[in-house]
């Protein structure tokens, strides 16, 4: 099924940056073009969500090469929300830089490097080969040293010398993966690496590549090797945190999904327990380091760990149901978390600190803000009928049916319920100390306007309803894209039809 | 200092334009043996760097065209990406190329492939590209000279 829309939410992108490059000094064209951009992005990627609805798996040869031997790009349902999601969020978060980011970092190509970020993103989720994953991670992760370090501030720097070493040590551990398992097993091709892992047998051998392969994703994903995040996270400026805490380590998740659902999946008793004891113990550091902090943008650092935890802990669980789970939790995870990003970035843009201990009543002045941030908290804590509720009651559902073979899944969902706890109690201490109490500061006495910055921020809060409220109606698609996950079949006879 | 550089520069001036003539060789030979576009692209890059060396920088840079590198890396990819997407109007996959066979004059049964022109935009990404960071590279220097 030749189909040539596959490519353009990498290429709309792509093409957007190099012409923005080419005209440096129109910063107006910059912004409306790159909204432009991410607008039809999104369109093309929800009428990809209707073809794969009604066709199946859709996928494009490159060059009209077959697949083991040519590079293919594949949608599949799972791919194919997720694409939607992330031009989505780009669009709100340039609609917040548009008012926030400053025109310096503007004038230094920062619309440009933003869409070579998202063109990253979205090759990471379309490629159907392992070694054009690397590449697309390369592609995003550079645009992300260039955006982390933008501005040029002293803790910035500090921050992406750290950001870039960690993220150069685990592409080249990937590289060395990709290396060990093309020795083993003479392909790169997602599809083609799931029947020769199932007709050689996931040896120890491979068990151990999948074990690398788990580290390098886990550093990217911050799974458990989260101590890189929270420091460059919180030194960005909002707009560009916003679009890391949303994105980046949901690629990273992806990758895992699609590593050890579809070729890594013979020995989850190793693989996917090894990923169970991660996840809580993420879960867990993340909680402690987002209830122990005192300052928005770490908190809101460790709250992205948390997520990642969460999300991986259903993975980790393996059942069909968990899986909706995932698959519902993940989006919401990634509008709600640049949803948090943006208020909180509102709110130090406001008082001109990130200290909670120094703000106090900016409900007074600011309603709209301290209930859209209410509704993020509560959201994000699963409270119902808002988006992380299905989630999370699904995930922690299964692992509670399943702790009665093996009780590890006990202490799993245990874990997943406490760090909603830890999730509430974090965001409840920002909205307490925030928005709570009296209020110092006259509109005139702030630091700065919140003039268009709330848009956003609505936008974002919307859908994060709709995704609760309507979850019923977003089911089939949403039962699709588990279905296809979890039958490596599925994929394998879309892309590889020739062959096999 | 004022340093003699006399050799240097005489075999400069001769071996850049065997250096150049060598990479329109390796970047036709490209198409069906090795060579191709980055390569052909950074041999003239190597060139110019040789010049950058030999001379100095402000020298060699009012001799070449008033271009900005970083437009011509941009300018490049962007070729290369519009090339790719040529296929999109015959309704054959992205990055699908064709060929054909021309009988010229002088040159006899010559072969004409579209992938040439997505070459041409890597050898100027290449090209742009290596020179850019030659280039700012060079200007830091004279920061700290000063």
């Amino acid at each position: 099924m030749m189909n040539n829309l596959v490519v353009l939410p990498l290429l709309i992108p792509l093409l957007a940056g190099l012409i923005m490059a080419m005209f440096r000094k129109n910063i107006p064209f910059h912004r409306w073009f790159s909204l432009f951009s991410f607008s039809l992005t999104f369109a093309v990627s929800l009428y990809l969500i209707h073809q794969v609805s009604i066709g199946g798996i859709q996928i494009l040869e490159l060059g009209g090469w077959p697949a083991p031997f040519g590079i293919v790009l594949v949608v599949d349902m799972l791919s194919a929300l997720l694409l939607t999601t992330t031009s989505f969020v780009g669009i709100a978060c340039i609609l917040f830089a548009f008012k926030s980011i400053g025109e310096e970092r503007e004038q230094f190509y920062f619309y440009p490097l933003f869409q070579f970020l998202i063109t990253g993103v979205n090759g990471s989720f379309l490629t159907g080969d392992l070694f054009n994953l690397f590449v697309c991670f390369e592609v995003m992760l550079i645009s992300s040293y260039v955006l982390l370090s933008l501005g040029g501030t002293r803790i910035q720097f500090r921050e992406t010398i750290k950001y870039v070493v960690i993220n150069s040590l685990s592409s080249t551990l990937f590289l060395v993966a990709v290396a060990y398992l093309y020795a083993s097993v003479g392909t790169l091709n997602i599809a083609h690496l799931s029947i020769r892992v199932a007709e050689a047998g996931q040896t120890g051998f491979m068990t151990t590549i999948a074990i690398l392969f788990l580290t390098v994703f886990s550093l990217k994903a911050a799974l458990f090797l989260f101590f890189w995040l929270p420091g460059s996270y919180s030194a960005a400026p909002t707009a560009i945190a916003a679009v890391f805490g949303a994105l980046l380590t949901k690629v990273g998740i992806y990758a895992i999904f699609r590593m050890f659902y579809l070729v890594f999946y013979h020995q989850p008793e190793i693989t996917h327990a090894l990923m169970g004891v991660m996840a809580a113990l993420t879960m867990l550091l993340g909680g402690i380091g987002a209830v122990a902090h005192w300052d928005i943008r770490n908190i809101l650092a460790y709250n992205v760990i948390i997520g990642v935890g969460f999300i991986v802990s259903g993975l980790a669980v393996f059942t069909y149901v968990a899986l909706i789970g995932v698959i519902y939790y993940i989006i919401h995870d990634m509008v709600m978390k640049a949803l948090l990003f943006l208020l909180g970035g509102t709110m130090i843009r406001i008082v001109g600190t990130s200290k909670l201990k120094e703000m106090s009543g900016l409900i007074r002045n600011h309603p709209l803000l301290g209930w859209l941030f209410f509704i993020a908290a509560f959201s994000l804590a699963g409270v119902p009928p808002l988006s992380g509720f299905i989630g999370k009651i699904l995930i922690i559902q299964e692992g509670l049916a399943k702790g009665a073979a093996n009780a590890g899944f006990y202490w799993l969902a245990a874990i997943g319920l406490l760090s909603s706890l830890m999730i509430i109690y974090s965001l409840m201490k920002i909205f307490i100390n925030g928005f709570w109490g009296e209020t110092f500061l006259t509109r005139n006495m702030e630091k700065g306007s919140t003039k268009g910055l709330l848009l956003p921020c609505v936008l974002l809060t919307t859908v994060g309803i709709l995704w609760g409220v309507g979850a019923e109606i977003f089911y089939p698609v949403i039962e699709q894209a588990a279905k296809s996950m979890l039958n490596p079949n599925f994929y394998i006879e879309a892309v590889l039809r020739e062959v096999v | 200092m004022k340093t003699n550089d006399v050799i240097l520069q005489t075999v400069t001036k001769v071996a850049t334009f065997i250096i150049l003539t060598f990479s329109v060789y390796l970047f036709l030979a490209g198409h069906h043996n090795p060579g191709g576009g980055f390569i052909g692209g950074l041999v003239v890059a190597s060139a110019i760097t040789l010049l950058f060396l030999a001379y100095d920088v402000k020298t060699v840079r009012a001799g070449l065209p008033p271009v900005d590198f970083k437009i011509l890396a941009i300018a490049g990819v962007l070729l290369a990406v519009i090339t790719g997407m040529g296929s999109f109007v015959f309704g054959k996959p992205f990055l699908s190329h064709a060929f054909g066979e021309l009988d010229l004059p002088f040159f006899g049964n010559t072969e004409f492939a579209t992938s040439v022109i997505f070459d041409v935009g890597v050898a100027l990404a290449v090209f742009g590209t290596a020179l850019s960071i030659i280039y700012t590279i060079s200007e830091d220097m004279c920061i700290w000279r000063r």
